[in-house]
């Protein structure tokens, strides 16, 4: 159909791939739809073609029914949308709408949103899985795996030639010589692997706002680099003032306190990326969250240390977010800078609020390392 | 040029049931040729505005986008569809039950007859399929040669324009502008008057007359004025003195024909709808739904005229407006003597009998649109008899708020929202503004500002067409301003609102 063509460009515009100057008049309409007894809205953008028309705030309309003046038109609903005169087509009842969109389409919504490079994987690092493909014959084998086709085949022929083969009965017997049986042969297919590993800062000083961006931020990066990579590995790790490994629940979950020692979970990450992660098999991706405080300089240094030493050499980048708090002194980002300036192993970003989120996505995987 | 199937022979023997119905009230139609399309398809072709084939472009796929997700979701579907065409074409939905397509057939009935029959859709192109395939081959074909982003980009900038037509210049000859001459600018070098001959050259130095006459031919210079008057028709004024290469010309022509096309629909809505939705009712009452089916086609018609506070529902004011008039017309509750007849008693058990009800229906389906037609039989009785109210935006509030239960106030709410398809008028002032080849438009204050960064997305297409900067005067929050687009920048200032017309 031809207006499939015209559907994809209409979506294109939508993300944004083409002809940015109509972006601006996208309008998120929405479906009002209903599931069982609950009443959800699924959102449709609308792009709307800018006419000469009027302001609606100044214009008013006609309706029908009960009320008195100085009642509000509307009971519940969005008072913004009065009815607009619509127009004309021979079409009854048209409302706004969409879309049914899965997370691997979401992320690569993103990826065109943010502008995101596609992540090259370290070339050296990838490994080699080897799988065994039945797709050889072989004249020897177990019965289990005779190819009866093959077998039926040869025994044909066998009896053609020979002359033991009647039209009117024709019956087949394969010997031993005819049988013939699938085999396999080793492939190898290259295979990137990627593993994330999270970190985040629980102390007290960490307030729920804090931990809901880190929430959210994590999300979404998980769900771009796992459009990049089969088979992502996660790994969560909270600190406080000592580090341990814990689920996803868990991670976005927990409220501790105390006080913070950074360098606890960098010795954790680093156990376990050199336990479980060998780099020449792996791109691994440390994140870590934090408010910027940590308990003192002593510590500071180790981590700097564990990220010079190892963590920079050992993974494809090193990200660290720092997520304003009203209680973080947010000193271990200037740390970082002053230690690392200008190394392009590690990405550094400031998370302000949850605005600040998508710039620091951005920033993170921006670089496609 | 078909796209869907047949009608299955339990619907043709339907049609022609329907048909014979419809001819023995006296609706005279075009040939009606019914095809059944299956959801998709029937999304498709009301995303194409009705039609099998139209030009390529991306808000066609929005609109099915947004057809077939409603559909999918269970929210929406549409019954069926007709063209304002010679054979007259209407979709059927395979999916409906055999009620639905009953009605929908002596809907559709009715839209034909009204299509033929009403004065303003006389001059619509009743060979606008075969004309919207041809503008769909044109199009293509410029985006062979000239690529599909130049083109659509080009489509984007004319449909943003194609609300500028003139919609009563149908019935005029050809427009032409007429040429420019030099009445009624003072032919004579004027000088201060001499008394005595000898005294000319004190009074009158060749330095003064010089100036006089440069003075004058300044004045005449700057009454040539282009056009003369103002144009409201900008899609054609455009199209004939905008630097446009002969595609772009073209396709302009195609959106603007288009649009003279639609216009008649939005001008009739809801005399059209109310017609189509009195004949359904009327043929499907009285004589094609069958005992058992009567339930089933109530559903559906309580459906179609269902009212919703924020919007008037075309389908339900047409047809109340239309059995409102039969009945007076009917009973002779219309003229002087009625009009000032005040006692209530009197006026509610008025009937003289006349039976002048169903005359009086097919002279209003020819001669009048939405406005004259509201305008006219929009009475107080059946304003308060339907509940009617106006609300408007309160900004103290920040809601819409019922405003005013009065009936003057109502009416001339709803025949603003109607006149020009409650659109600003937009006219060409001035072709040569500042006598630098600069496009002026008027926009004429009715009372509502224009919607700014609208105007101004606006300004920026017409100056891709226009290629000079381009201005549109206005009035905003009782102030006259000059918004102008120059090609990199938008301004807005000051500037003398003058009252001007057509």
């Amino acid at each position: 159909m031809k207006i499939k063509q015209d559907q994809s460009r209409f979506r294109q515009i939508v993300r944004g791939q083409i002809k940015q100057n109509l972006r601006k008049f996208i309008s998120k309409g929405e479906l009002i739809g209903r599931q069982g007894k609950e009443t959800i809205s699924i959102p449709l953008p609308q792009i709307d073609i800018p006419r000469f028309r009027y302001g609606t705030r100044n214009s008013g309309g006609v309706g029908q029914g009960e009320g008195d003046v100085g009642d509000p038109v509307q009971q519940g609903g969005d008072p913004n949308q009065p009815g607009q005169g619509k127009k004309a087509g021979e079409m009854p009842g048209e409302h706004a709408i969409e879309a049914d969109v899965n997370l691997e389409e979401l992320a690569e919504i993103l990826g065109e949103e943010l502008e995101l490079p596609l992540i090259q994987p370290r070339g050296e690092k990838q490994i080699a899985t080897e799988r065994d493909k039945y797709s050889g014959i072989r004249r020897v084998g177990p019965e289990s795996l005779r190819h009866f086709k093959r077998t039926y085949r040869e025994a044909l022929k066998r009896q053609i030639a020979s002359g033991t083969y009647t039209r009117e009965n024709p019956i087949i017997v394969p010997i031993r010589d005819d049988k013939r049986f699938r085999s396999w042969k080793t492939t190898t297919i290259p295979q990137s692997n990627a593993v994330i590993i999270y970190m985040m800062d629980v102390s007290g000083s960490m307030g729920d706002e804090q931990k809901e961006i880190v929430r959210i931020e994590s999300f979404w990066i998980d769900a771009w680099l796992r459009s990049q990579y089969k088979g992502l590995q996660s790994r969560y790790i909270i600190h406080d003032a000592t580090a341990r490994e814990v689920d996803a629940h868990t991670f976005f979950h927990t409220r501790e306190s105390g006080g913070t020692m950074i360098s606890s979970a960098y010795r954790l990450a680093q156990r376990i990326i050199e336990e479980e992660y060998p780099k020449e098999q792996w791109n691994i991706y440390p994140f870590h969250f934090s408010d910027g405080d940590n308990w003192s300089q002593d510590d500071t240094a180790r981590c700097m240390q564990i990220l010079r030493e190892y963590m920079l050499p050992t993974c494809n980048v090193f990200c660290y977010g720092q997520v304003e708090s009203p209680y973080g002194s947010g000193q271990f980002m200037k740390d970082l800078e002053q230690e690392f300036p200008d190394d392009e192993r590690i990405i550094l970003s400031e998370i302000r609020d949850k605005d600040g989120i998508v710039g620091s996505i951005k920033e993170f995987l921006g670089k496609g390392r | 040029m078909k796209i869907g199937r047949n009608l299955p022979p339990e619907l043709a023997a339907l049609q022609e049931e329907i048909e014979g119905y419809a001819r023995g009230y006296g609706l005279d139609f075009f040939p009606q040729i019914f095809e059944v399309l299956d959801y998709d398809q029937i999304n498709q072709v009301a995303a194409y505005g009705g039609f099998p084939i139209r030009y390529p472009h991306w808000r066609f796929g929005m609109d099915y986008e947004r057809l077939s997700k409603g559909y999918e979701y269970g929210l929406q579907k549409i019954y069926e569809m007709v063209i304002n065409n010679n054979p007259c074409y209407a979709y059927l939905l395979e999916s409906n039950s055999y009620i639905d397509q009953k009605i929908v057939m002596a809907h559709v009935y009715a839209h034909n007859d009204f299509f033929k029959n009403n004065e303003y859709f006389k001059h619509t192109n009743r060979r606008m399929i075969d004309e919207m395939a041809n503008h769909a081959i044109r199009v293509r074909r410029y985006i062979d040669r000239y690529g599909l982003e130049e083109v659509e980009t080009f489509l984007d900038v004319c449909l943003s324009l194609d609300n500028l037509i003139d919609y009563y210049s149908p019935y005029f000859e050809d427009m032409k502008l007429e040429d420019d001459e030099d009445d009624g600018i003072a032919q004579e070098i004027p000088k201060f008057r001499v008394e005595k001959e000898y005294m000319h050259e004190y009074i009158n130095p060749d330095w003064f007359l010089d100036e006089q006459r440069r003075k004058m031919d300044k004045e005449k210079e700057s009454r040539r004025r282009f056009p003369r008057r103002a144009v409201k028709d900008v899609l054609w004024f455009l199209s004939n003195y905008a630097p446009l290469t002969s595609w772009q010309r073209d396709v302009l022509a195609i959106i603007r024909e288009e649009s003279y096309y639609f216009a008649p629909q939005g001008q009739t809505k809801i005399l059209n709808e109310g017609w189509a939705s009195f004949w359904h009712s009327t043929i499907l009452t009285k004589k094609a739904a069958k005992d058992s089916e009567i339930i089933d086609f109530a559903i559906a018609h309580s459906g179609v005229v269902a009212t919703s506070r924020e919007q008037l529902n075309p389908y339900k004011l047409g047809i109340e407006l239309l059995r409102d008039i039969e009945e007076r017309w009917d009973k002779g509750r219309f003229g002087k003597e009625y009009d000032e007849c005040d006692d209530m008693r009197t006026r509610t058990s008025w009937d003289r009998q006349l039976g002048l009800g169903r005359e009086k229906i097919f002279q209003v389906r020819k001669i009048y649109n939405d406005v004259n037609f509201i305008d006219e039989f929009l009475t107080q009785d059946f304003c308060e008899r339907h509940g009617l109210f106006g609300f408007d935006y309160n900004r103290s509030t920040g809601r819409y708020e019922i405003s005013t239960r009065d009936f003057k106030q109502i009416k001339e709410k709803l025949l603003f929202q109607l006149t020009n398809f409650g659109q600003p008028f937009i006219y060409v002032l001035d072709a040569n503004f500042e006598n630098r080849a600069e496009l002026l438009l008027g926009h004429r204050h009715e009372g509502v500002d224009l919607r700014l960064d609208y105007a101004k997305a606006v300004l920026e297409n017409i100056h891709k067409l226009w290629k000079r900067p381009t201005h549109v005067s206005t009035r905003m929050d009782n102030k006259g301003r000059l918004l102008s687009f120059d090609g990199k920048e938008h301004h807005m200032r000051e500037f003398e609102y003058v009252e001007f017309s057509g």
